[in-house]
């Protein structure tokens, strides 16, 4: 587990101290955490890395997991897609199961503490439950900016009862009666996703995964999902192999929940026959190592999303001082500063002459890199992250 | 030798920006005319002034919120450079600056046949600044010290001592160049810092010609 000193190395200068004279007026505060898997996703990946830290700077800081039976985790599954514009049909029923399953956890959990951060919809309900004393914050980390009305109505009725919401980008916000307070979401530069890798652990990762370096790399990593447009990255890439000699790494998970992912991956591996410059990497999800010596074994990193949340494989990608060509949409439009940390395109022909354009300019290409990496220190690394919950907490009083 | 000891020492202070969103937003350059005319200073402060903050290491193409976005995201690059070239020194007040955005986007306006909007791009969100001042505990006493601990500390502490200073605080030099003068009886070093723009350049960039400035005095007046 790292202490907040343990980022000293890579956190700007000057901001360790300074996030301990933040955290000077609210010393001994209680800051309580709340959300629905300790295992598995962003959410989860963040606060594992952020609740240590809050304790480092010397709050009482505590991580919750609400518990639910499997009708419960059905119905959440379908809020969250509902919340993020996919048609959901959601009965009566579902809506009865989630508040009840709300009570039983607040029953059963102590909600003593300052502040009460709630993550997502699944425990928002709880507000119902709350003591006046401690301010309450719901910290949404999904896309809700075109919800399917009936559910985000049904959630807004507990959300207006918080004291303010966080969201991770502005076009997320709602029309709501409290503050709404933009915080984006971060890497944590010191995980096995994002530290440095030694020559060797990265020689034995790419040669286990038969990755040779012996030609430039065009990488994305990502689900196989028609949002994340991995047929038009072999599209690009097609275009760009006219003139140099690349290979295409299209790593990602295998989208268990999703059935369409596994048409998507077949369409992949038909567009992607009889060519060996472009390989196919199906990882599991805890292929941390795996992934950050791709990032770093590549040339170009490549996010050529239709559609996206936050996107945060691209600040990964720049971490690790590599110029980022992503799709003009979401998070990756606030992470590349176009032409100085990366390139945003619309379209399979504007991310095949950003790759030319990159591959024919070196020089340009090792700045942007060394840019976007600065970038990424200085906006999406955990560090930053802790200082905003510390303004916040601030914020509402100490 | 010459070194100098300040009766006052130069307390430094930094800030942290959050970022509170106003739930507005505008698809097109009328709406974001409407919009400006109505929102809170404090929004038009965020969207110019502490742009900076968020841009400590890289100057971004264009150098406040309403220029980037007409540029970038609406593809009009007329607007955008107009507003570019804008710089909020000139402004004794944010509603003046206000005043001034306006009628350059009027008069934009004016001109055209079609109101340009954000067809493929994102719409302009307005947000606001709630900014918490943040005492580091340092203090210098003569140059030496203050050089050094400005080489060494958060670069908000820049912005502080500089946007911050100058427009919301009223302190028209900058913090850095008020104390040098009164307190060291540096006025021609003073004067070298109140002249650099901030708004040409970024945080860290206005650091290192400080640190320059100190180290050409420091050489010159043989400071240890």
């Amino acid at each position: 587990m790292s202490r907040l000193d343990d980022y000293k190395e890579v956190a700007p200068k000057g901001s360790i101290d300074f996030l301990k004279r933040l955290a000077d007026k609210i010393e001994g505060k209680g800051i309580l955490h709340i959300n629905s898997t300790k295992l598995g996703g962003g959410v989860a990946e963040i606060l594992r890395s952020l609740v240590p830290l809050l304790e480092d700077v010397g709050l009482k800081a505590r991580w919750e997991v609400i518990s639910g039976n499997e009708e419960f985790f059905s119905a959440t599954k379908g809020f969250h897609n509902a919340l993020q514009g996919q048609e959901q049909r959601i009965s009566p029923g579902m809506l009865r199961t989630y508040q009840e399953v709300n009570r039983g956890n607040a029953q059963s959990l102590s909600f003593d503490s300052d502040f009460v951060i709630i993550h997502d919809p699944q425990p928002a309900a709880l507000i119902d439950y709350r003591s006046s004393k401690s301010k309450w914050i719901w910290r949404c980390h999904i896309d809700i900016s075109r919800p399917q009305w009936k559910v985000w109505n049904f959630l807004r009725q507990f959300v207006v009862k918080y004291d303010a919401a966080i969201f991770s980008l502005p076009r997320f916000a709602q029309r709501l009666p409290i503050p709404q307070f933009l915080i984006y979401p971060s890497i944590d530069p010191l995980s096995d996703k994002n530290r440095d890798l030694s020559a060797a652990e990265q020689e034995e990762i790419l040669s286990r995964l038969n990755i040779s370096t012996d030609k430039p790399i065009l990488l994305q990593v990502s689900r196989f999902d028609r949002f994340k447009d991995p047929l038009g990255v072999i599209q690009a890439y097609r275009l760009v192999k006219r003139h140099h000699d690349v290979q295409l790494v299209l790593a990602g998970g295998g989208a268990t929940d999703d059935p369409e992912g596994e048409v998507v991956l077949s369409e992949v591996r038909e567009a992607a026959r009889d060519d060996p410059d472009i390989r196919i990497l199906l990882l599991p999800p805890d292929a941390h190592m795996e992934i950050n010596a791709l990032q770093r074994a590549a040339t170009i990193v490549l996010q050529k999303s239709l559609r996206e949340g936050f996107g945060l494989t691209v600040a990964e990608a720049m971490w690790k001082g590599k110029p980022v060509i992503g799709g003009f949409v979401g998070g990756i439009t606030v992470q590349l500063v176009y032409g100085v940390t990366g390139f945003t395109v619309n379209s399979v022909e504007g991310a095949a002459f950003r790759i030319h354009y990159l591959l024919d300019n070196s020089e340009i290409m090792a700045k942007m890199g060394e840019d976007a990496r600065e970038y990424v220190r200085r906006n999406f690394l955990i560090t930053r992250h802790l200082g905003d919950y510390l303004a916040l907490m601030n914020f509402f009083g100490n | 030798m010459n070194k100098k000891i300040a009766e006052h020492p130069f307390l430094f202070t930094g800030c942290w920006e959050l970022r509170e969103m106003l739930g507005r937003s505008a698809r097109d350059e009328q709406q974001l005319l409407e919009a400006i005319e109505e929102i809170p200073l404090d929004s038009i402060y965020y969207h110019t002034h502490s742009f900076f903050l968020r841009h400590k290491y890289i100057a971004g193409p264009y150098p406040n919120d309403f220029a980037t976005w007409a540029a970038i995201q609406v593809r009009d690059r007329v607007l955008g450079e107009k507003l570019g070239i804008l710089d909020p020194y000139d402004f004794e007040s944010l509603e003046s600056l206000r005043a001034e955005i306006v009628t350059i986007i009027e008069e934009h306006l004016s001109q055209l046949q079609i109101i340009p909007r954000a067809i493929y791009g994102e719409p302009f969100h307005f947000m606001q600044s709630r900014i918490i001042e943040v005492p580091t505990g340092l203090r210098a006493r003569t140059l030496t010290e203050f050089r050094e601990i400005l080489a060494g500390i958060d670069a908000s502490v820049v912005y502080y001592h500089t946007f911050e200073a100058i427009l919301r605080l009223g302190r028209r030099k900058g913090d850095f160049a008020l104390w040098i003068e009164e307190q060291l009886g540096l006025p021609e070093l003073a004067k070298k810092i109140s002249l650099l723009d901030p708004y040409r350049t970024s945080l860290e960039s206005i650091r290192h010609r400080i640190i320059k400035l100190c180290d050409e005095v420091m050489e010159k007046r043989a400071y240890i």
